[in-house]
């Protein structure tokens, strides 16, 4: 199946994590957003990058902030993701936490949806969430992007996990 | 020394507020001598004691982070030493109980256990500072130093078993639990008042 692809800003996403109070971004570099957004947040005054060795690092980091309500999200690579499978089980979802987790998909064409991705490391991304019963948005549009901060405050006020998945690479503004 | 023996010296130095992020027998061991509110006891998955302290350390400034590590598990997670090296948070004491096995996992040797080395490991990534004590006397002398100093720092407890306590693994990882530290955490006291023993 394609899709139109039209690109949004890095900025516009940094915009949405302002508007959901988001004060800590857990990551580890993703060449998808990397220029666009990693960047940006690395220097952005309003939010602290905090540079992790793992992305699994990112889930209990981002648990233990929820007890007292800061917020934070893990941003990383979908590679990053499939890694961290087990620590998104027992933390997030066993424990019924907010870790909301923004995932570049590395290997993504631009003009298709993620299920019909000629990458398998692409491609089994959602039927994997899927079966992890963790709910997930697909950013895909600039008229997406709204989403995230309504995701983000979804998760903190429900105590759930959500998976917000980045299908183009976000500009520099 | 034995890590019973350690964690009632540590007891006595702990506050009222001070968090603590303790795992596997450790854990139970603790529990065993009167559980606390701020004990943060539902850590989840193996070798993540580090981040959870690091998140807590970063969300909770104004109080102290004490992590009880596991040999077995900080090796799960060695880059921890370096995120949290890189975070610097001053209010983050990171001990590690040292027994050379995977205690409550059938007791098998960790890897490379006569050469494993966490506070050179955690010095090399940065820690401010690292301590090792293998004797309860001596850990009693130093412990204060320790404490006094900024975090990030490593204290690596040579210890054996020890008396061994039961492990209640349903109330680590309750709700219950969870929901009593959340609960303490945003009590909004904050005392330097020492635990009672």
């Amino acid at each position: 199946m394609k899709t139109t692809a039209k690109n949004y800003a890095g900025s516009a996403i940094i915009a949405q994590l302002k508007a959901a109070e988001i004060k800590f971004v857990a990551a580890v570099p993703d060449i998808v957003t990397s220029d666009g957004l990693l960047w940006p947040i690395a220097g952005d005054p309003d939010i602290r990058l905090l540079r992790i060795s793992r992305e699994a690092e990112g889930i209990p980091i981002c648990a233990a902030m929820s007890y007292n309500g800061t917020r934070a999200i893990v941003l990383m690579q979908q590679t990053g993701l499939m890694d961290t499978l087990n620590e998104v089980r027992a933390i997030a979802i066993d424990y019924r936490l907010p870790i909301v987790m923004m995932v570049g998909l590395q290997g993504k064409e631009d003009d298709c949806l993620p299920e019909f991705s000629g990458s398998y490391g692409v491609r089994v991304v959602i039927p994997v969430l899927c079966a992890m019963e963790l709910p997930f948005s697909l950013i895909e549009h600039a008229e997406h992007i709204s989403v995230i901060r309504r995701q983000i405050d979804w998760g903190y006020r429900r105590s759930r996990p959500h998976v917000i998945l980045l299908g183009q690479s976000p500009e520099l503004p | 020394m034995r890590r019973d023996e350690a964690l009632a010296v540590l007891r006595r130095s702990i506050r009222r507020a001070d968090i603590v992020v303790a795992v596997y027998q450790a854990l139970f061991d603790w529990l065993a001598l009167g559980p606390r509110d701020l004990d943060y006891v539902s850590t989840g998955a193996m070798g993540q004691a580090s981040t959870h302290g690091l998140g807590l350390a970063l969300a909770c400034p104004e109080r102290r982070v004490i992590v009880f590590d596991g040999d077995g598990s900080l090796l799960m997670n060695l880059g921890s030493l370096a995120t949290v090296a890189d975070a610097r948070p001053a209010n983050f004491w990171h001990f590690v109980f040292f027994n050379g096995t995977y205690e409550v996992n059938g007791a098998h040797p960790i890897p490379a256990a006569r050469h494993v080395d966490f506070p050179a490991m955690a010095l090399a990534c940065g820690y401010r500072g690292a301590f090792q004590f293998d004797d309860v006397d001596r850990l009693e002398a130093g412990l204060p130093a320790a404490l006094a100093a900024s975090g990030p720092l490593l204290i690596e407890l040579r210890v054996e078993p020890g008396k061994v306590s039961p492990r209640d693994y349903e109330y680590i990882h309750s709700a219950e639990a969870r929901s009593r530290f959340r609960k303490a955490l945003n009590s909004g006291v904050v005392t330097d008042r020492p635990s009672p023993r």
